[in-house]
């Protein structure tokens, strides 16, 4: 029925079997939509933060987005700045996902401030010493980086492709990529790190406040070196649950484990950037300011039990030094289970060290008489934050159905006659 | 954002952060008006796009 | 040109000693400022109370049981440098500001878009988001203050030291031809209405105010409270606040900040530290 549309040389399923599929998700992504409208018309109460838990499962997944996102920047620079070459092969998918992850923290983000329709006041009036404003200005420049670099895929549609003007802008663009990806690589440098930023300036926040380095906070830098580390894994990991939901082979081994094989020394890296962090928050930031680092894991039996020390060994031992180990020795990351583990305990590893920074403050007291705070996400909440995870998963099979994402894979899935 | 917003102040935090965001979206603006003029020239003013199929 | 007038500090020092936690100042500040309400209030967390009393207690058991209330208006803070307060740093949209003139910090109300990075940034829960429209039972919207614009949902509002108060004290004086205002002349509601007198207020740069004979300010060390008995919340953190408190309790002052257990009341080694005269 659509056998037009789909590009040459790929098998697809029939039209009527892709929609049964992508039903169910259908149905999750117009649930998320209902919240999302909710929360739009009837206000933020229908959430279950509340004036201790500002910052909640939104800002969470905004920060978590976009890390994981961050594969799309990373594979750009290594491929069109450190010219890493065969990366080509997986930069089309890098760039779909990063596509996705942002275009998803903005809709959470126009879904999180309480005054949606002001939301321009940030560029209009904008404070720039706030990490805020940093974030937004960086991330809107960078969405559109990546919708530049998303529109090529879409013209390269068979069809699409057909009309003279589309091609040769099609064309044209791929010719300039690198310096789009130049500049992609340069705000999101920025905006990684600023987002990082947004939580270490927080000086009245013991549990997230860090010494700077000029106007940056250490979590600036922390927060742009693990999403550099930590997005290849997640890229990696949508390309291999990809791969499986089609029964095909996408990307050669040689292209993963490359990416792997970076993205491995730059989690080794970070985690003993972290680790030294961590030790010098703990022993030297920490009680100047009057605090032992026991007081962020252990106050009441609820609180230990959501943010306990637990979370600090699942995130940087669980989640990342194991990962990094496995991914930095040839002969695991070439072994499928342990790449596959070792993608998955990284995505939660970046996922987690987020959630950390966002709630971990929020629920700890500061004023000695406070006490702390635990918080449970409303179904409202919950709901708009799967939003993105439909769309996504919509938009990479409507993507992958009727547009080259894959350059391999007509050779590695030769259509039998 | 804009010079004649009351709030601005030519001082180094403006120049540096509005500095590097006109210069982003100025790199962006240009590349993609680039991007389009060179692409109907080629497709209305001259016989052949001139280039083959390997993007 | 040299500048002839010294920028006024406005702060609060709160005698804990003399308050009973009897809550008129949270009942004035409501009235004064039309603070909304729900219809139950039993939650705490996201109702709004600008001034807020807290209960403390020196957690030990009867017959030693000690209670002291502490009223919690917001703190002003000035940070380490020209109004580097936790909130006003950090807003985006410059939506809350550090007067210069004042030491007052500011909400802008029409200009907050709801995103509460501000509330994140306060230590001391001294901001508060509007979670539903700001609804009044029936008749009582004729008793709201003209001089107070009510909030709409989706924003953050915080105590503002009664500003529209100095502005109208402001304007009284001015039509009496003069520019500077008397002590009394500017008050907030909560120090008018507490019973026991436990609150004063006043301009904390003036020798001549009730708030500087308080507490001695000294203002080379970040207006840090140099009288007996005299201290703020969080002093550590750096956030330098304008509120001060005043107990003659040394449980109640150590209750003030975090306190590593090596540490005297009231000397906390990093603030110490700074105090160390420079090397020659």
């Amino acid at each position: 029925m659509d056998s037009a549309l789909i590009p040459k040389g790929v098998k697809r399923c029939s039209l009527p079997v892709f929609i049964a599929g992508l039903t169910p998700v259908v149905l999750v992504l117009l649930w998320g939509v209902y919240a999302m409208l909710l929360c739009w018309l009837k206000g933020l109460n229908q959430t279950n933060m509340n004036d201790s838990y500002g910052f909640a499962l939104w800002i969470w997944a905004d920060l978590a987005v976009i890390a994981i996102g961050g594969g799309a920047f990373f594979s750009g620079l290594l491929k069109y700045i450190f010219g890493k070459d065969e990366l080509k092969n997986i930069i089309n998918y890098a760039v779909l996902i990063g596509f996705i992850c942002y275009s998803s923290a903005l809709l959470i983000l126009a879904i999180d401030v309480g005054q949606p329709l002001r939301s321009w006041f940030i560029f209009w009036h904008a404070n720039v010493h706030s990490m805020l404003t940093e974030v937004a200005f960086c991330l809107s420049c960078y969405f559109a980086v990546l919708t530049i670099e998303y529109i090529p895929l879409i013209l390269e549609n068979r069809k699409l492709d057909e009309i003279p003007l589309i091609h040769n802008i099609s064309h044209n663009m791929h010719g300039i990529m690198a310096v789009f990806a130049a500049t992609g690589a340069f705000l999101s440098c920025f905006h990684q790190g600023s987002l990082g930023g947004v939580a270490g300036v927080l000086y009245g926040r013991p549990y997230v406040f860090r010494e700077h380095i000029l106007v940056w906070p250490w979590t600036f830098f922390l927060f742009t070196w693990s999403a550099a580390a930590f997005g290849p894994c997640f890229t990696i990991l949508i390309t291999k649950i990809t791969e499986g939901i089609t029964g095909k082979k996408l990307v050669k081994d040689n292209v993963i484990s490359l990416l792997a094989k970076i993205s491995g020394w730059m989690i080794f890296t970070y985690i003993i950037a972290k680790i030294i962090d961590t030790f010098y928050w703990a022993t030297v930031t920490a009680p100047e300011l009057g605090f032992v680092w026991s007081d962020f894991f252990t106050g009441d039996r609820s609180s230990v039990l959501f943010h306990g020390y637990w979370l600090l060994f699942a995130e940087i031992v669980l989640c990342g030094i194991i990962p990094g180990l496995i991914l930095i020795s040839k002969k695991h990351r070439e072994n499928k289970t342990l790449l596959l583990t070792a993608v998955t305990l990284g995505t939660i590893g970046v996922c987690l060290n987020r959630w950390t920074m966002v709630m971990q403050p929020m629920a700890m007291p500061v004023m000695t008489f406070d006490s702390w705070n635990l918080y449970i996400p409303s179904w409202q909440e919950v709901a708009t934050t799967i939003l993105p995870v439909a769309y996504g998963i919509i938009l990479i099979a409507i993507s992958f159905r009727y547009l080259p994402i894959f350059p391999q894979e007509v050779e590695l899935n030769p259509i039998k006659e | 954002m804009f010079w004649f917003s009351f709030e601005w102040v030519w001082d180094m935090g403006h120049i540096v952060f509005m500095g590097g965001l006109w210069y982003a979206l100025g790199i962006l603006g240009i590349g993609m008006s680039y991007v389009i003029i060179k692409s109907v020239k080629e497709t209305f003013y001259e016989d052949s796009t001139g280039h083959g199929d390997n993007h | 040109m040299k500048k002839e007038r010294i920028d006024k500090k406005f702060g609060m020092v709160i005698d804990l000693d003399a308050c009973t936690g009897c809550g008129s100042c949270m009942v004035a500040c409501m009235a004064e400022n039309n603070v909304p309400f729900k219809k139950d209030e039993t939650n705490k967390l996201d109702s709004i109370t600008w001034m807020r009393v807290y209960k403390l207690t020196n957690k030990k058991p009867f017959p030693e049981t000690e209670i002291c209330y502490l009223p919690r208006p917001c703190m002003h803070c000035e940070g380490q440098h020209s109004g580097h307060s936790p909130c006003v740093s950090v807003c985006p949209a410059t939506a809350t500001d550090y007067d210069m003139d004042t030491g007052i910090v500011s909400q802008i109300y029409t200009r907050c878009f709801g995103c509460r990075y501000c509330m994140a940034a306060c230590p001391y829960h001294a901001r508060y988001f509007n979670w539903w429209d700001p609804v009044w039972p029936d008749g009582m919207e004729k008793s709201l203050s003209p001089n107070v614009s009510p909030r709409m949902r989706g924003i953050v509002e915080k105590c503002s030291f009664c500003f529209h108060r100095y502005q109208l004290a402001l304007d009284k004086a001015y039509v009496k031809g003069r520019r500077e205002l008397k002590e009394h002349e500017y008050q907030t509601s909560c120090t008018q209405a507490c019973p026991s007198g436990a609150i004063t207020f006043g301009d904390l740069n003036n020798p001549d105010h009730q708030v500087h004979r308080l507490v001695k300010p000294d203002n080379r060390h970040h207006g840090r409270p140099t009288a007996k008995n005299a201290f703020r919340l969080l002093e550590r953190l750096g956030t330098n606040p304008k509120v001060y408190y005043l107990s003659s309790k040394e449980w109640v002052r150590r209750a003030g900040d975090n306190y590593l257990d090596n540490e005297e009341t009231g000397k906390p080694l990093n603030l110490m530290k700074e105090l160390q005269p420079e090397p020659h």
